[in-house]
């Protein structure tokens, strides 16, 4: 079972004081996420991260399309209770505490009071808040809010976890404990799925990343792949037709959205791989030189012009 | 699902009290200590008049306010901040969380009403040094007051689930003073003709009946309320206040989250 | 959807039980309006919105008497004070005598009018509303005359006497005729005392000396007999040349010929 899959799920908005200009917030996008990884979306500001999580998260609605978390309508209420949510820059109630919080957002996920009152303190102590359970949220810092954030997203152990920007507003310090963190979930089977603009973060702890710019899906790899210090490798893409059991072939990841599709291949295998496109009579798109690391892959993608066809 | 109701409304009220948004119990304490003296020398019967008559205008003028502000902030605001955002990724629904804001500013305004009641209990025996019979009949004109409160929050949540905390608070103060004046209104369509008697006429009906919730006067010279319009006011209260809330709920549950 | 069905449903009765309060509290009543004692405290409360105000209490009165069919006195007594609150609020205050569909009792525009002409002495306003209260049918033709004396002679006593005798000639209540009698008599005293004082400095001019007394005046020839005020009492001479009245708590409406 996939643990998200995002179909053609878009967002445009209407805006202007007639509301009749429309703006683009999220075009079409096709993701599938598996169960146990961790994936990273990127993107710079404005990139349609947020709007894409606050879909699927049933804040917003789409203009079009669906989506299924773990095998179901993302829209569905007991769907809610298996996901974990951090928004980007959390804001709490000022004159709850920690605790005060946690027990709230616990009865409202459905745990007992009694589970409440053991996982509670367990959990303040795993964020680093032990001392702080009883001090009023306005008194909290930023970091301080964040690591509160971390810890009511998976107070009721959910399967999915969705971060959004959970490094935003920590020091050194408190990001490289959030990135044990995401591993430790990670290693309890748990699958993440954060955004983040800093590339260096996603490196290190996701297995796969996409790559957003406005409103976009520009690219998607995985990392493995992407830094490797051999620089022999090429993303390919193409039009997708049935072309595509035969690029898997190649033994290599292959992602489809929508009519488009693309997969990594050695160097030494580039010219089988464009032999069976032909073969088929695919439309290839594009070839590029891929590798490196994240940082390239990433700039280059967004980069490259508009090459979603119409 | 009651069990999140619950929850919802108890965090709402826990953030009602905290806010320290109830300090108006304190100056309404102020203000009955402060007019006792000023009252002296006035004969026993005329004191008692004015007594109810500023206790319970002051109840009211408080409690309009608080219903209000309350409302706003803690709904308009809420859902204009990013608080809403935890709260709504868990399996909450959308009515659930309008059910559970409402109960708990209802429960905000209840803890307040008979907070301001028992001072002005204790103002009063501490005026006529023993309670008569016609003493119990003041506190029906507390409870309508309470309706009244209980109308105008389901107005504030109305208007915040859709307009800014500002707006929604204009539109409720609007409401609250279109409603004073309903018997007015409908005095003023009973008497025009065609579109513009019409008009009045619906308007007469939307808007909250808050006039005849409003027996303070009587209430001060001793006059009897009869039985069925206290059964008619809880009844219209029942309803007005069911039609807001489902407004509420479906306008709500449609919207987009900044 | 259910909740839709549930809104208009809640709507539609609440709607319903709008009329059923107001079948049993006939609302705006008039006590809490009676407690307000100063039309100008009223005119100053309501922060500019005077003229939205007096329509509403003109419309309040207008309602509360279309209500009651007996007329008691009790009722006048609200409703002058409502009326003058109505009028100071707004000066303009000029009621058509059809109102929706009702035509308004035309002791409604009598009171009107005198709470203009006496209490606030608006001579043109009490003019209209004579004008108005006339146009009902059934209404005395004295209203038209009085619309008239309004614009001509409103600081006339003469005015005023026949208002007051209209009055008298009209009522049915002992009360209120006991009142226009005692406003009858006040308005023969204020004519009498300024002719009295003018035949005392008449005397003066003649003979260059002050009168003692009436006899001094009926002597000279200036006065037939000892004058008496409407209660059978001698007008009181005093030395300074003023008139006065004996009892003057009998004639409370007097406004010439009180003691200093």
């Amino acid at each position: 079972m996939l643990a998200v899959e995002i179909l053609g799920l878009e967002k445009t908005y209407a805006i202007g004081f007639w509301k009749k200009k429309r703006k683009d917030g999220l075009k079409s996008l096709h993701l599938e996420i598996q169960q146990g990884e961790v994936f990273g979306f990127l993107g710079p500001n404005g990139a349609g991260k947020t709007t894409t999580l606050k879909l699927l998260m049933g804040l917003i609605s789409p203009t079009a399309g669906t989506a299924r978390i773990l095998n179901q309508p993302w829209h569905d209420p007991a769907v809610r209770a298996r996901i974990g949510f951090l928004p980007e820059q959390p804001y709490f109630y000022d004159h709850l505490t920690p605790i005060e919080l946690l027990d709230y957002y616990g009865t409202l996920s459905g745990i007992s009071a009694p589970d409440r009152r053991l996982r509670i303190p367990k959990l303040l102590e795993r964020v680093g808040l032990a001392g702080q359970g009883g001090t009023q949220l306005r008194k909290f810092s930023k970091g301080m809010l964040q690591r509160v954030g971390i810890a009511q997203a998976v107070l009721h152990e959910p399967e999915v976890v969705f971060l959004d920007e959970p490094m935003s507003g920590l020091d050194p310090v408190g990001r490289r404990e959030v990135r044990n963190f995401i591993q430790s979930l990670n290693r309890e089977g748990k699958t993440v799925f954060f955004s983040t603009h800093i590339l260096g973060d996603a490196e290190a702890l996701c297995h796969r990343v996409a790559v957003l710019n406005k409103g976009e899906l520009r690219g998607i790899s995985v990392v493995a792949d992407l830094t490797s210090q051999n620089r022999s490798r090429f993303e390919v893409v193409w039009q997708a037709t049935a072309a595509i059991p035969a690029m898997r072939a190649f033994g290599n990841e292959t992602h489809v959205a929508g009519e488009v599709a693309r997969t990594i291949v050695r160097e030494s295998q580039l010219q089988a791989a464009l032999e069976a496109l032909k073969s088929q009579s695919a439309q290839l798109i594009s070839v590029n030189p891929v590798g490196g690391s994240l940082e390239e892959y990433f700039l280059q993608k967004l980069g490259e012009p508009d090459k979603v066809p119409r | 699902m009651t069990t999140r109701i619950r929850a919802i409304a108890f965090n709402t009220f826990r953030e009602a009290v905290r806010d320290r948004v109830l300090y108006n119990l304190v100056f309404f304490a102020l203000l009955l200590v402060a007019t006792a003296p000023l009252l002296g020398e006035i004969s026993i019967g005329v004191q008692r008049v004015l007594l109810i008559n500023l206790s319970l205008s002051a109840i009211s003028i408080f409690g309009i306010v608080i219903s209000i502000f309350v409302g706003i902030s803690l709904v308009s605001k809420e859902i204009e901040r990013r608080t809403l955002y935890p709260v709504l990724s868990r399996p909450v629904g959308r009515g659930e969380f309008i059910l559970g804001k409402y109960c708990g500013l209802a429960g905000t305004l209840l803890v307040n009403t008979m907070a301001m009641t028992t001072g002005f209990y204790v103002a009063l025996l501490l005026m006529t040094r023993s309670f008569t019979r016609a003493d119990a009949n003041i506190l029906i004109a507390i409870y309508f007051l309470f309706l009244q409160f209980i109308v105008i929050i389901g107005l504030a949540l109305l208007f915040s689930s859709f307009s800014s905390p500002l707006l929604s608070a204009l539109f409720a103060l609007s409401m609250f003073v279109a409603g004073s004046f309903a018997a007015d209104l409908r005095g003023f369509a009973a008497m025009s003709h065609g579109p513009e008697g019409l008009l009045a006429r619906a308007a007469s009906y939307v808007v909250p009946n808050l006039a005849s919730l409003n027996v303070i006067t009587r209430v001060s010279h001793d006059q009897f309320i009869p039985a069925a319009l206290v059964g008619y006011n809880t009844l219209y209260t029942l309803l007005y206040a069911t039609a807001t809330i489902t407004a509420a709920v479906l306008i709500f549950s449609r919207r987009d989250l900044k | 959807m259910i909740a839709a069905g549930v809104l208009v449903v809640s709507m539609a009765a609440s709607f319903v039980l709008v009329r059923k309060i107001e079948a049993v509290y006939p609302s705006a009543p008039m006590e809490d309006v009676l407690f307000i004692s100063s039309p100008e405290f009223v005119k100053r409360a309501s922060l500019g919105y005077s003229g939205l105000l007096a329509d509403i209490y003109w419309m309040r009165v207008v309602q509360y008497f279309g209500r009651k069919h007996q007329r008691e006195s009790k009722e006048y007594k609200a409703l002058a004070p409502l009326l003058d609150i109505a009028t100071t609020l707004d000066p303009n205050l000029v009621v058509a005598y059809e109102w929706g569909s009702t035509f308004l009792d035309q002791r409604l525009y009598f009171t009107l009018a005198f709470v203009q002409y006496l209490g606030q002495h608006d001579y043109l306003g009490a003019a209209k509303t004579f004008e108005e209260g006339s146009k009902v049918p059934g209404a005395h033709p004295w209203m038209k005359i009085m619309a008239a004396k309004m614009l001509t002679d409103a600081g006339n006593l003469e005015t005023a006497r026949y208002m007051w005798q209209n009055i008298y000639d009209e009522s049915t209540d002992k009360n209120l005729k006991q009142n226009a009698e005692l406003h009858l008599a006040s308005l023969v005293v204020d004519q009498a005392v300024p002719q009295l004082e003018s035949l005392i400095s008449e005397f003066k001019a003649r003979t260059g000396d002050n009168p003692t007394s009436w006899r001094d005046l009926i002597a000279s020839g200036l006065l037939r007999s000892i004058p008496r005020d409407p209660t059978g009492t001698p007008y009181v001479f005093q030395s300074d040349g003023h008139v006065v009245v004996a009892d003057w708590r009998k004639l409370p409406f007097i406004t010439r010929g009180k003691p200093q």
